[in-house]
């Protein structure tokens, strides 16, 4: 299978598609996503796949990096007959800005700032997730309502990610009315996270040790309102998109990916139990309070791109659900930790004592020292399985910041799910797959 | 829990648990230590991890994969170059590079991670490719920052980088400062230089 891989250091040969003549029974597998070593009759059988097309009938095209429907700088080479899509490529790589690596270099209290600005939708989730490992190597806990407003937040968030993505991948398929109310009320829920934390996105309000600040007065006056405004909107997006033939034609058995198949190539989220698979992490790996709160675990059963559009849709309710729940728990307390080694004393000391203008002096320019340890924790972002595996070498900055991008992972699901359809398909299953290609190339 | 390795399993036997390491926070080594198909595992921060050498790691990748873990949730690479004296079990010498396994069993709502050694000469592993072909993808991100290879990996070429970059840039002996602008010439001789 490796025979035509020259395993040469440094020049590694172009990343496109190879020449059909190549493509034998094992690399179309491949190219399909899906060489899977699976048991025999589960596994795609190499025989539905004619190997026999000829190199001059078929045509490659290129899909992005530009494209408006690729969600970003996703390139696709895309192997036609026809309007059929055969092979397909991701190549990823052009918003590669060496986070992780930029991440060595700064200090665990400027970590955030990093992370953030990788999902660019959802980035109080890579917050939550670099202040989780943080804490976990420090072995601190952080008050109950700093947990409570981390979830009250990342929450809030996740309906603002779902939101868009209802509005793009209405606009994807045409519907651009779609686009315009997917906005607006991603608008609702951004003003409030402005509110709290002085930025629409890129917060860094999440940090080790608690959250920047407090909620501000009349969050729940904010709250209400997006909790009673929302719903009724979902209410007008099921009128205008679930029941409309036009949209079911596009969506309903467009790019269908099976439990396996899934499962195998790492798939998670909305993804994942749009195949029927119950996998959510704040269910079945319960952390902060998860396990407080009611809430349902949305899965799918054919796969397709309609599955995950409905899944995205009723986890736009149950955030809101949970929000409500949130707004009756929220206990009294502090927002972050009173552990001075992580938490700078507070604005009104420093002005009377020189102990903490000293100290708050030492925290922000030689940070906090973590201990040795390495650790991997995750949560579920909207888009799914979000990890962060950190290694200190008990210095103030990481030795190792990983991010396991959900996103990344969920590509390798598209050469599979294209295989078969339209063009006109294509971007359909794109856009159901939700890329944020801030964090594919991270 | 079945024994997929019985030599290694010999060689711990002789050899007793795995000794506690330096103290510090988490880490690995504690008096509750045992083994997972013949390897040491230990407890770090809650979080089972399994340290391997690269002989035996296919063989525990596919124990692992038969004992019900069915996703390979994360495969990452770590240069320790700078950051030698880590806490490794003593059966375990440690090499510069480390990759990184996270799995994960949904059916039994379980993780482990597996920590491979890796060593500087011959940065080779066998593919996981045929046992989760999820990795396809992070093999060939490991392979692109740190020059780890991955033998019978289908496509083993640059992910995230251009592909005609050259080096390695998640090393640490990877020149950070130095890097040619892409788009201009080569950056001229540097001020100092310049001065008479």
């Amino acid at each position: 299978m490796s025979d035509h891989v020259d395993l040469v250091e440094t020049s590694e040969g172009a990343q496109e598609l190879q020449e059909r003549k190549r493509t034998g029974p094992e690399e179309l597998r491949r190219e399909l996503g899906s060489v899977l070593r699976l048991p025999e009759g589960v596994a795609l059988d190499p025989g539905d796949i004619s190997t026999e097309v000829p190199e001059d009938e078929t045509m490659i095209i290129n899909m992005g990096p530009q494209h408006p429907s690729t969600h970003g700088v996703l390139r696709l080479m895309l192997e036609l007959d026809g309007e059929t899509v055969l092979r397909t490529k991701p190549i990823i790589g052009y918003l590669h800005t060496g986070m992780e690596k930029t991440g060595e270099e700064l200090m665990y209290i400027q970590g955030g700032t990093n992370v953030t600005r990788m999902d660019y939708l959802a980035p109080l989730f890579n917050e939550l997730v670099f202040a989780l490992a943080v804490e976990k190597l420090l072995d601190i806990e952080v008050p109950p309502r700093a947990t409570w407003i981390r979830m009250l937040m990342i929450e809030l968030n996740r309906a603002a990610s779902h939101l868009l993505w209802l509005a793009t991948n209405g606009m994807d398929l045409g519907a651009i009315g779609m686009m315009l109310y997917g906005w607006r009320e991603r608008e609702l829920v951004l003003a409030f996270l402005e509110k709290v934390t002085g930025l629409r996105m890129n917060h860094n309000y999440i940090r080790p040790g608690g959250v920047a600040a407090d909620l501000p007065d009349g969050w729940r006056d904010d709250l209400v309102a997006i909790c009673e405004t929302i719903p009724v909107r979902l209410d007008d997006y099921e009128t205008l998109l679930t029941g409309q033939p036009i949209f079911q034609d596009r969506t309903q058995s467009v790019g269908v990916l099976g439990p396996e198949l899934a499962v195998a190539l790492g798939a998670t989220g909305p993804i994942l139990r749009s195949t029927g698979i119950e996998w959510d992490l704040r269910r079945d790996e319960p952390h902060l309070f998860y396990d407080q709160l009611a809430f349902d675990v949305i899965v799918g059963s054919y796969g397709d791109c309609f599955d995950r559009y409905a899944i995205r849709l009723a986890e736009v309710r149950e955030s809101i659900r949970m929000v409500r729940q949130m707004m009756e728990l929220m206990p009294p307390g502090d927002y972050r930790t009173q552990d001075t080694k992580v938490t700078p004393p507070p604005r009104s000391r420093i002005d009377e004592s020189m102990e903490a203008l000293i100290h708050h002096f030492k925290l922000y320019t030689e940070g906090f020292k973590v201990p040795q340890g390495e650790v991997y924790v995750a949560i579920e972002s909207p888009r799914g399985e979000l990890g962060c595996y950190l290694v200190s070498d008990g210095s103030a900055k990481p030795y190792r910041l990983h991010i396991r991008a959900p996103s990344f992972l969920n590509l390798q699901t598209l050469p599979s799910m294209m295989r078969g359809g339209l063009v006109a398909d294509a971007v359909a299953i794109i856009s159901s797959v939700d890329p944020i290609m801030g964090e594919v190339d991270r | 829990m079945t024994d997929a390795a019985p030599e290694h399993t010999a060689a711990a036997g002789a050899g007793g648990p795995p000794p506690a390491e330096e103290s510090g926070g988490g880490a690995p080594g504690g008096p509750g230590d045992t083994e997972l198909l013949g390897w040491p595992l230990t407890d770090s921060h809650g979080q089972a991890v399994v340290y391997c050498g690269r002989e035996g790691y296919w063989e525990l990748m596919s124990g692992l994969k038969a004992e019900g873990f069915d996703m390979c949730v994360d495969l990452c690479a770590v240069d320790y170059l700078n950051h030698a004296g880590r806490d490794l079990p003593a059966r375990i010498p440690p090499e510069r590079f480390e990759v990184v396994v996270n799995l994960l069993s949904m059916g039994q709502k379980r993780r482990v991670r597996v920590r491979v050694q890796v060593p500087e000469s011959d940065p080779v592993l066998p593919t996981l490719f045929d046992l989760w072909p999820g990795t396809e993808a992070m093999e060939r991100e490991a392979f692109d920052l740190f020059g780890v290879r991955f033998d019978g990996h289908p496509d083993l070429t640059r992910i995230l980088m251009p592909e005609d970059w050259e080096g390695h840039p998640l090393r640490k002996d990877y020149g950070v400062g130095r890097i040619p602008v892409q788009f201009k010439a080569t950056p001229g001789p540097r001020m100092r230089e310049e001065a008479p």
